[in-house]
């Protein structure tokens, strides 16, 4: 454990000590910015009924983000290390393979849920001109940053995989993105199938990312969305977990 | 410290270290040589536990480097080819945050950091950005983490490949000074350090160690064979005709040199001193000899002669 700590750290510290990091969190405060500005223009219109966190995943720059930013914070994790020689005198100390995939995976989301901070900022200054705080409760927002930390999980996880499986950060980076923007239209899939077919439509649905950020974004937590995140993100860090194990019988 | 038997790593198609065993005392200073892929680095590798041996079995401080990877880890300092390092943290952050790394506790491990940035004169620059440091620094820094954790083995691959000559004594003074306490296993491509350096050297070549012994026995066991020089000022005809005269002498070949000298190189039978042979016969005959000597053969002469690539058969 105590090695665990000492790894995140230094992964931590290495998001923030590197122009990247910044840059990431600099993107990713203007695409939120963006989308706050059209959540404004929404809101001078017409008079509407959703939650405001709602439309906030509903400008496409919420996605924009997902997939863009995901594999540009994962994609230095392995390959990076491989690439430069180091993984080698990390793998030469007493860490075992879990816990360099784990704390890898674990600064990846922590510095992820960083790079959202800026929207509460927008949340609020929405919250105190509109003078409803029942257009933002504690219920709505929660279950957004929950929604936001789900999904980010299982990307982040794919990006950790796309990373342990390159030698270079760009084909990382690809990799992730490729395979990220493959499961986000899985979900569009289900909606060109004929209703008739009733297996794969409910099949697909589970894949359906934009249905479910909708139910987050409006508060509600469903348990399966949750447990199919989860199970998702698991099987992915475990996939790199063997291949960063797999040099021990290639 | 290090026992391994039969080892084999074969990589697709190609088998880089072919049924290798050798050991290592502790204490030892042992120099791995041989030419640019001849193994030296896979067998590091496999013994730093980073990969796995085809076949064959090591062991370092009696763990299997396979199965008890963990415990072995902890025992040993190694020091990769190219010394990577994380050059965007500064020198004293990254050796704590390798000390951690290796088990050592918060207190122990400042401690031992200061004590290798003071054996390793990093002192000065330990608020410095690694990525901003010259190379010999940066090597430095490599070493003081191999040794951060006060390893029973050190395993250093290529700790002096691009260094400037001095930086490379420096660093060949500091490995010098961990004989005794820590056993030390050494790859090089330059032999004079593996001279300098080891008390034991292993040659390696094409995935086989070709020869194995100290400094001086591999010398002694090439000087058998060696040729004496002397420059004698008489004219030739009469030098090969006392050469030709002399039952110890195998082989002889007279060239001019300046002046009225010839410069004679013999070679003796049975590896036979020439020397005092050739003093007696330049007294009774009153030569004038300006020179008499052995040529030793040079380490690297042996380095060259049995890690000589067979040119014809790779092309």
């Amino acid at each position: 454990m105590k090695i665990f700590w000492t790894l995140l750290r230094r992964e931590l510290s290495a998001f923030f000590l590197s122009i990247t990091g910044y840059v990431i969190i600099a993107a990713v405060t203007l695409l939120v910015g963006l989308s706050f500005v059209v959540l404004i223009a929404g809101l001078g219109n017409d008079p509407f009924t959703a939650q405001v966190t709602e439309m906030f995943y509903g400008t496409f720059y919420f996605w924009l983000i997902l997939l863009l930013v995901t594999p540009v914070i994962t994609m230095r994790l392995f390959a990076l290390e491989k690439a430069s020689g180091t993984f080698e005198t990390l793998m030469t100390t007493p860490v075992s393979d879990i816990q360099a995939v784990a704390a890898k995976f674990a600064a990846a989301i922590i510095f992820y849920m960083v790079t959202w901070l800026p929207m509460l900022a927008c949340l609020f200054i929405v919250r105190h001109f509109t003078n409803q705080p029942g257009a933002l409760d504690a219920g709505t927002v929660g279950g957004m940053y929950l929604g936001i930390f789900l999904t980010g999980c299982l990307f982040l996880s794919l990006g950790c995989f796309a990373s342990a499986i390159s030698q270079s950060q760009m084909a990382a980076a690809m990799i992730s993105f490729v395979l990220g923007v493959s499961l986000f239209s899985l979900g569009f899939l289900a909606k060109s199938i004929p209703v008739t077919a009733q297996w794969q439509t409910q099949a697909l649905s589970y894949f359906s990312l934009f249905d479910q950020m909708g139910d987050f974004a409006r508060g509600v937590v469903d348990t399966r969305t949750v447990i199919f995140y989860a199970g998702a993100t698991f099987f992915f860090l475990f996939l790199t977990l063997r291949v960063v194990e797999s040099r021990r019988w290639k | 410290m290090i026992e391994v038997s039969n080892l084999t790593k074969r990589y697709a198609g190609r088998t880089a270290v072919s049924d290798i065993s050798f050991a290592v005392a502790r204490g030892e200073i042992v120099g791995l040589l041989g030419p640019n892929g001849a193994g030296k680095s896979t067998t590091m590798r496999i013994l730093s536990c980073f990969m796995p041996a085809t076949s064959g079995t090591a062991r370092v401080a009696g763990f299997d480097v396979f199965h008890q990877s963990v415990e072995v880890r902890r025992r040993i300092g190694y020091m990769p080819e190219n010394n990577p390092l994380y050059p965007e943290m500064r020198v004293r952050e990254y050796l704590k945050f390798r000390a951690r790394l290796k088990g050592l506790g918060w207190r122990r491990s400042r401690e031992r950091v200061t004590t290798v940035m003071e054996q390793f004169g990093l002192s000065d620059v330990g608020r410095r950005i690694i990525g901003q440091l010259s190379k010999g620094y940066r090597q430095r820094v490599g070493l003081a983490d191999a040794l951060v954790h006060e390893p029973e083995l050190i395993i250093l691959d290529e700790p002096t490949i691009g260094l400037d000559p001095h930086q490379i004594r420096t660093v060949r003074q500091l490995i010098k000074s961990l004989a005794g306490k820590h056993t030390v296993l050494i790859s090089t491509h330059i032999l004079p350090e593996a001279e300098m350096m080891c008390s034991r050297m292993l040659i390696m070549f094409g995935g086989k160690i070709v020869a194995a012994d100290t400094p001086d026995n591999l010398q002694r066991l090439m000087a058998g064979g060696s040729q004496i020089i002397a420059e004698i000022a008489v004219p030739a005809e009469a030098l090969r005709a006392a050469f030709e005269s002399l039952a110890e002498v195998e082989q002889f070949d007279v060239s001019p040199c300046d002046g009225e000298f010839f410069r004679c190189a013999l070679t003796p039978r049975d590896g036979l001193d020439l020397r005092p042979v050739i003093f007696a016969l330049a007294r009774d005959r009153g030569w004038v000899v300006r020179e008499l000597t052995r040529s030793r053969h040079s380490l690297e002469d042996i380095y060259v002669q049995i890690t000589q690539p067979d040119e014809e058969e790779n092309e």
